[in-house]
């Protein structure tokens, strides 16, 4: 099948043809989703033999639709987001056929779970200034060994890779001399602690990298490129934040609503206005992701991608303060402040206290709001950038 | 909990096709050519806003007119998605003429009432040989109680059915008396839409009894009449009950489009403010370079986008008669009215004191964002309005 053959009928041939052989009831998880994979109905867009037919991606939702149909299992992006999301491009765009074939498929099928290893207690919006470092191992055989500390690490201590960056060559401007690599998180020296959160959960963790050994195989692009690799995984981090599709009166505002409609006893009239105007807002917000993902099935991506996060981050914490209030005595109180360690994000699960201490993380995991904004003004708008001073300073000359 | 849900979304198509582009490109370049703000203004301190020749070449060459009006009518036969972005582009251009008026909500009180009379005002609409206004309050929303201030005094000239004797559509002439406040576009217009308790009548606008006292208005962009009936000529159109269903279909697609103009109107904004503010230097930098600046173009450029999305579901759905078409109409009126204004509030901000100068068209936009944010039902009452579709009651 060649790539320009792929039809929405033809997938949809295929898709019955793997619901035919793995009967989704006696099936086992795994085993479903590793025939998916080989099947090339796990990202239709991707090539052939790496779980893919080079299909336009839109016909991804021929595929899933069908399957969604049959109760066929999936796997759970809330576990294995950042491989799906992140690495997987990443991947596919800058990784050796040896890398592609060695990594996608269990990323894929989730049983491999991978962690981004990029943000250091020094180096969070300006992550071009991070400090870890990657040497050439002693012994001489082109193998690095990576010494420093990453914070904030999401699913560390579930995760069995990690895209990592680190710096090659401290003496090169900041965006140079950075490299980027797959890590071992079983590697030794490898050493994941919770970090508790807001939340008081531990979602996230400190990552202390002593003496790693990475294999040069694992080395993701050339040597000193690394910035131009990191870039393609933060494009896609924001094109995948919020490129789900819900329905109306899916995602945050659910749960108020449903509040609002079973319990009149909670309902004052500024509460009710504010409702209103979030529900719209929410709303809105909806048809906005449906339209962006209208154009991007046109093949006409357009800049509102960006938007997406800002807005959400917006409306998730707004939506859930309100729920908060709205709850009133009730409001008062918390789930459970136990230190957990989830496998996975629950954003809409769990109680409102939750929900609105969650959600502050929305505009600052995947870049600030801030940051986007200035992405919105000078890549949308064409707006002039600030002056600034650190862009051609060798890294170890910078202000620290 | 079983509690009730809102109704499910109609699948919507959001983005515009080729035709409807092409449809704009014409009306831009129309636009650009005879409906500058230099002309606009010039127009307007002449005391007629108002351009027939612009408004001939509009709807009769380009048929933008006659978009709602069937094919067998004498119209292009297309749908509100077309309508809307022909409405884009006069909101872009904040252009003086009466398509809300005449194009939208007349044609559509017209389409919900049969009759001959119908018809033959329909073709000549579409046609653009002559424009209609529908005798009501400019601020009169979708969902509310309809006025009724006229009042059927008698039979007319021409004698015919009386109001007892004919059924909807029956050709009488009455004789109507009564009052109607801030008629947008009244002024220009050869036909008025008249409700009265016996029905809807055609009243001739300039036949006698017929008064339209010009108001000065805040938006100087779409003139406003009181227009007084005093034992004035009119021909039934349509009994009560039909009258006014088709005027609440009227409404919600005047509604409805009007989202799509208060999004050109902020689209311009928008873009007149970041052109600016990329040229004009203080403090030795241009000051589009200034984060605080940086980030609300950024979060405004999100709202244009959102109300973008939000009117064209709103288009989408009257052109599909969508079930859940009337909650989509209210989310883009609770939304765009909003962004309109803060759009046309950020662009005189941003451009300094020449933002507060007549000379520059700002405020042409801040006067039309800040009258359509009243006109066929304020935010608020659509919000209302959603409260009730969406089944979120007041306490
Ligand atoms: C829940 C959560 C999960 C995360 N998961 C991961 C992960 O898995 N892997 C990973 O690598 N990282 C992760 N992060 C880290 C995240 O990417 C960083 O926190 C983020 O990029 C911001 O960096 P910072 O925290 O150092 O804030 P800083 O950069 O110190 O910013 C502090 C404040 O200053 C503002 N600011 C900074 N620079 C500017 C500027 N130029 N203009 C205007 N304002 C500015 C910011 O917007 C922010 O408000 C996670 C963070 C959270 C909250």
């Amino acid at each position: 099948m060649t790539a320009a053959a792929v039809t929405a009928a033809q997938l949809l041939l295929r898709t019955r043809e793997l619901l035919a052989a793995h009967p989704p009831a006696t099936t086992a998880r795994e085993d479903f989703l590793r025939a998916r994979f080989d099947a090339g109905l796990a990202w239709v867009h991707y090539p052939e033999g790496l779980g893919g037919l080079g299909a336009p991606r839109t016909l991804q939702a021929v595929v899933d639709a069908e399957l969604e149909a049959a109760a066929a299992p999936d796997n759970d992006p809330r576990r294995i987001g950042i491989g799906l999301g992140m690495a997987a491009p990443t991947i596919l765009a800058y990784g050796t056929e040896e890398q592609k074939r060695r990594f996608l498929r269990p990323l894929w099928i989730g049983e491999e779970v991978w962690c981004q290893l990029f943000s250091e207690p020094g180096a969070g919006s300006d992550l071009a200034a991070l400090g870890t470092r990657a040497v050439r191992a002693a012994d001489g055989d082109g193998d690095w060994v990576v010494d420093g500390q990453k914070v904030w690490t999401s699913s560390a201590h579930t995760a069995r890779w990690a895209i990592l960056i680190a710096r090659t060559d401290p003496a090169l401007p900041k965006h140079q001399g950075i490299t980027y690599f797959l890590c071992d998180m079983h590697a030794p020296g490898v050493e994941v602690r919770p970090l508790r959160q807001i939340t008081g959960e531990a979602e996230f963790n400190e990552v202390f990298l002593t003496g790693v050994k990475i294999p040069d195989a694992h080395r993701l692009g050339e040597v000193g490129q690394g910035w131009a690799v990191a870039r393609t995984t933060l494009m896609n981090e924001r094109v995948s934040i919020g490129g789900m599709r819900i329905p109306r009166e899916g995602g945050m505002i659910a749960p108020v609503a449903a509040a609002w409609r079973g319990r009149p006893e909670l309902r004052t009239h500024s509460l009710h206005q504010r409702l209103l105007e979030l529900w719209v807002e929410a709303e809105v917000a909806r048809l906005t992701g449906e339209r962006l993902r209208q154009q991007l099935a046109a093949g006409a991506p357009g800049p509102e991608g960006s938007g997406m996060k800002l807005a959400f981050a917006r409306l998730n914490q707004e939506i859930s303060g309100l729920e908060v209030e709205l709850l009133g005595e009730e409001g008062l109180l918390y789930e459970d402040w136990t230190l957990r360690r989830p496998e996975i994000v629950d954003f809409t699960g769990r109680d409102a206290g939750y929900r609105y201490l969650r959600a502050k993380g929305n505009s600052i995991e995947g870049g600030t709001s801030e940051i986007l904004l200035n992405i919105v003004a000078e890549r949308v708008l064409g707006l002039p950038a600030e002056p600034r001073d650190d862009k051609d300073l060798a890294w170890k000359d910078l202000a620290r | 909990m079983s509690a009730p849900n809102p109704p499910s979304a109609a699948p919507l198509d959001l983005l515009y096709s080729e035709a409807e582009e092409e449809l704009r490109t014409a009306v831009r370049s129309l636009l650009a050519s005879r409906c500058d703000a230099a002309a606009v203004l010039a127009r307007i301190e002449g005391g007629a806003p108002h351009d027939p020749v612009l408004w001939r070449v509009l709807a009769a060459d380009i048929g933008a007119a006659g978009l709602l009006v069937p094919e067998k009518l004498g119209g292009q036969g297309a749908s509100h998605r077309e309508a809307a972005v022909v409405l884009e582009e006069l909101g872009r251009a904040a252009a003086p003429v009466p398509y809300l008026t005449s194009a939208v909500p007349a044609t559509e009180i017209l389409l919900g009432c049969d009759g001959a009379d119908c018809a033959d005002l329909l073709r000549e609409l579409a046609a653009g040989r002559r424009v209609c206004a529908p005798a009501l309050p400019l601020t009169l929303a979708p969902g509310a109680p309809l006025p009724a201030p006229v009042r059927d005094t008698g039979a007319g000239p021409g004698g015919g059915t009386g109001p007892g004797g004919g059924h909807g559509g029956g050709t009488g002439t009455r004789t109507l008396s009564g009052s109607v406040t801030s008629v947008a576009d009244a002024a220009g217009a050869d036909v008025l839409l008249v409700l009265a308790d016996t029905g809807l009548y055609a009243v001739q606008a300039d036949s006698p009894g017929v008064s339209r006292t010009p108001l000065v208005a805040l938006d100087l962009t779409r003139p406003l009449a009181t227009v007084t009936l005093d034992g004035a000529a009119g021909t039934r159109l349509a009994d009560p009950a039909t009258a006014r269903a088709a005027i609440a279909g009227a409404l919600l697609s005047g509604a409805g489009l009007l989202a799509s103009e208060q999004l050109g109107l902020a689209e311009w904004c928008l873009a007149q403010t970041v052109a600016h503010l990329r040229t004009r230097h203080q403090f030795n930098r241009p000051l589009g370079s200034f984060q605080a600046l940086k980030h609300r173009l950024a979060r405004l450029w999100l709202d244009v986008a959102s109300a973008r999305a939000a009117a064209r579901a709103a288009a989408d759905a009257l052109a599909t008669g969508a079930p859940d078409a009337p909650l989509t109409v209210a989310v883009a009126q609770a939304y765009c009215s909003g962004v309109a204004v803060k759009a046309a509030e950020e662009c005189v901000q941003l451009h300094g004191g020449i933002g507060m100068t007549w000379e520059h068209p700002a405020h042409l936009y801040l006067k039309r964002a800040k009258a359509d944010s009243l006109a066929l039902g304020t935010a608020g009452h659509h919000r209302g309005l959603v409260a009730d579709f969406a089944e979120l009651p007041s306490p």
